[in-house]
Formats: structure tokens, sequence, C-alpha cells
């Protein structure tokens, strides 16, 4: 099976598409040894028939926890969040954060995946560096550095969808190394059986740990591929068009980024493809009538960010 | 008829399949309703003697069990459409994390998760800006 689809079946009704499939027949026997293995360290020598038992429940607790659910979700984004929020201050302007969450949770009803466990929620970043983040589950930061690269709010509302396709497409989640979760698998399995935390705990918080570590690797340090700002860039346009929001903001917001981005970079420049090469792709889909921002909208967009 | 499970920590049932429509009631992880129609991404369904719309993110087709026990773990191993509410990555986890971490800065994403937009709110912001009402 394809580590995405692993990460990417989400919990959530899928009214289109290959929905209601389950991924409990397609566990490999490759997986499987795996998770024997990890449950023989975890639970020690246990002899014959008991040990069989033990891994006949852990084996059904893991088919019931063959996806990260929306809760699990929730509670690594709200981590990731946490560790992006210490590595940058929070913008206290609540002017300028409250129009943000308007813009973000409008954007975010017209993407695929308008709900999530804790909904969506937007800060600014108090830093200069050209950046943005979305924590799995909807938790989005954005840096006033990119905020100054939006010239309406239309380009605001394309920045925001980018990282709302990045939430829908579950990019963070894919960054986890699959033993960590067949790790998990295993240790909620030997929990349901034993009824007693303290152990189990103590090897969840090492796996999550890793998991957050995974995420942050890639989301802050590396960068998501190619492939994956495509997608993100995919679903901003998609979100735009629905919303009535100018598509074609995305490309001004991306034609400014490159003329202030610094060639070599710390920050969106080393983790993103070029925006000259993100234009081109995009280029091919926007909508065919243009629909540019209106007056009310410039009004209030230089009234709230002028300062910013 | 289809029963199917809140998916998200809390959900409204609206009047009308749209975000805008009027909120008639608030319905919890882990709250059955029953299907009675779909309408693109929206759903109609019944929760007590109340029907109303839903976006399909917020349900799943599985049943979400919560506090879940051993015998619901048992009955898991040979029913695929049932999740287990809480077990993994959990509050516990978090706290022993924060504990194990402690400057990192949770505080920074309580207040972030603490902003709400009311519906009268983004209703008049959607108008005003000349946006499409979803």
């Amino acid at each position: 099976m394809d580590r995405r689809d692993f990460i990417k079946r989400s919990s959530h009704l899928l009214l289109f598409g290959a929905g209601g499939a389950t991924l409990a027949g397609c566990k490999t026997l490759d997986e499987l040894a795996v998770v024997t293995d990890s449950l023989g360290g975890v639970i020690g020598s246990q002899a014959g028939s008991q040990a069989q038992s033990l891994l006949r429940v852990a084996g059904a607790a893991s088919r019931a926890m063959e996806e990260l659910d929306a809760e699990q979700e929730y509670y690594l984004g709200r981590t990731v969040a946490a560790n992006v929020m210490t590595q940058y201050k929070a913008y206290n302007n609540n002017e300028a954060n409250q129009y943000l969450n308007h813009i973000g949770r409008y954007v975010c009803l017209a993407s695929a995946l308008p709900e999530t466990f804790g909904g969506y929620h937007f800060q600014i970043i108090d830093s200069d560096e050209i950046n943005a983040f979305a924590a799995p589950g909807g938790l989005v930061m954005v840096t006033r550095g990119m905020l100054r690269c939006c010239q309406s709010e239309d380009a605001l509302a394309a920045v925001l969808a980018h990282e709302v396709g990045h939430v829908e497409y579950r990019h963070g989640l894919q960054a986890i190394k699959r033993s960590r979760i067949t790790s998990l698998m295993t240790t909620v399995g030997v929990e349901a059986i034993r009824h007693e935390g303290g152990a189990e705990l103590s090897q969840l918080v090492s796996i999550f740990d890793g998991a957050i570590d995974d995420i942050m690797t890639t989301m802050v340090n590396n960068g998501y591929s190619r492939s994956f700002e495509r997608e993100a860039d995919r679903a901003a346009l998609k979100i735009l068009q629905r919303t009535g929001y100018d598509d074609r903001a995305l490309l001004a917001m991306l034609e400014e980024m490159g003329r202030r981005l610094t060639p070599g970079g710390t920050d969106f420049a080393k983790t993103h493809p070029t925006p000259d090469s993100r234009i081109a792709e995009a280029e091919r889909l926007l909508s065919t009538t243009r629909r540019p921002t209106t007056s009310a909208r410039q009004a209030r967009f230089e009234r709230t960010m002028r300062n910013v | 008829m289809k029963t199917l499970s809140v998916n998200v920590r809390t959900s409204q049932l609206r009047s009308d399949p749209s975000f805008l429509g009027r909120i008639l009631a608030n319905l919890n992880y882990g709250s059955k309703v029953l299907l009675q129609e779909v309408q693109g991404d929206w759903l109609r369904v019944r929760s007590g003697q109340q029907d109303g719309w839903m976006h399909g993110a917020a349900l799943s087709e599985k049943e979400i069990v919560i506090n879940p026990g051993a015998a619901d773990v048992e009955r898991a191993a040979t029913d695929s459409e049932i999740a287990l509410a809480g077990k993994g990555f959990n509050a516990s986890v978090e706290r022993a994390y924060r504990q194990r971490n402690s400057n990192i800065n949770f505080d920074a994403v309580d207040r972030m998760e603490s902003t709400s937009i009311s519906r009268d709110s983004l209703g008049r912001f959607v108008r005003e800006g000349d946006l499409n009402s979803l």
C-alpha cells in the first residue's frame, strides 16, 4: 500500500471518489512482521497462547488505528504550532489578526476540508522573514514579511488558501516516518490489553516526540517536495475560484515574493520552489474570466494592513 | 438509513446547506446522526428529533467509540467501521510532552485557538467584500 494512502485516507466522509474502502485487508506480511517484532519487544517474553492472544487483540487495535484520526492530528498540530511559536514570536496586533482570521476562516470553508477537529486558526508571526507554516489540523502562522508581499486582500487570501491546501492534503502528517506509525499502532494495542498507562504513555510520548521532529524538520528546515507545493497551489486556486477572490492574486503575490526573496536565504527561499516555477504552473489553471478585487475589499485591506 | 458519527470536536446542525445557515444545534465528537439526503458536499441528517444540514468533512462513516474499553477493542477486531476515540496521541500525551519540554510555547497556541469568528461577523465580512456565499 502506498504510504500516502495510509495517511491521506482521512477519516472524514468522502462523498466522491473511493470512499468507504477499508485498510484492514491491506496490511502486508512485512508490516505485520514489524508489528509482531515490536510487540515482542513491548510485552517481553509471554508464553505461547497468551502471546498469541495478546497479538490478536493488538492486531485488532492496530486495525482500528490504521489512520491518524482527526483527534490525533489535532494533538500533533498543536505541538507543531507550539514549536513554531517557540522559534518565532507572535505579532500581537489584534485588528490585523482578526482580519487574517476572517479571511482564513472564509477561505477554509471553500476548501475540501472546511472542518477539522479543533478548527482553523490563524496567527501573524513577528518576523521580517518571508514565511508561512500550516500545522496539521489547521493552525496557520504567517510572518509579517510574507504579509508585506501581499498588495490586496485577494493576495492575502491566496497565501492562506495555499496553507489551507497543505492542511487539506495532510502534507505535514506525511512527513512522519512510517516506523513511528507502526510503533504507535503496536503501543495502542498493548495499552488496550493491559489497562494500565505508565509504560505505554512514556512510549507514546517518545513516538510523539519523534513525529513532531519529523514534521518540524520537513516543514521548517527542509520544506515540502515540489509536488506538495504544486498540490497546495492547485488547492489555493480552486479555493480562490470558489470564493470569488481574484485567482490571479496568487501570481501577483508570487511575483512580489520573487522580488523580495533573497536568493540562498534561510526562509521561504530555502524551503519552496522558486516563485517563477510556481507561476508558470499556476498560470495554466487560472479561470477564464477575471474577477478583480473590489474597492471595498481594497479599502479594508489598506486600513488594516498599512502598519503591518 | 445510514448512521454517521461527528468527527470533529464540535460541529453544527444548520437550517440550510451553507456555512451561513442558521445553527439549529451543536453536536459533539462521537455524536450519531442518521443520513437522509446528500446535496454536493452537504448532508441532510437527523439528530434526535431534529433535521438539519452538516458538511461531510465533519462526519465519518465509522462509529466513534468514546472511552473505548477492552470489549470495544475486541469488537474493532471484526468490524473495521469502528474508531476508538482518545487512543494514541491524546491530551495525556500532550501533558507528558509539555512536562518534558517546558520551554515550548503552548500558551501562544491556546491564545490562537481561542480566536473565534461568529457566523454574523463572517456573513458581514463576505457581504461587504462582495464575495460568494458558501
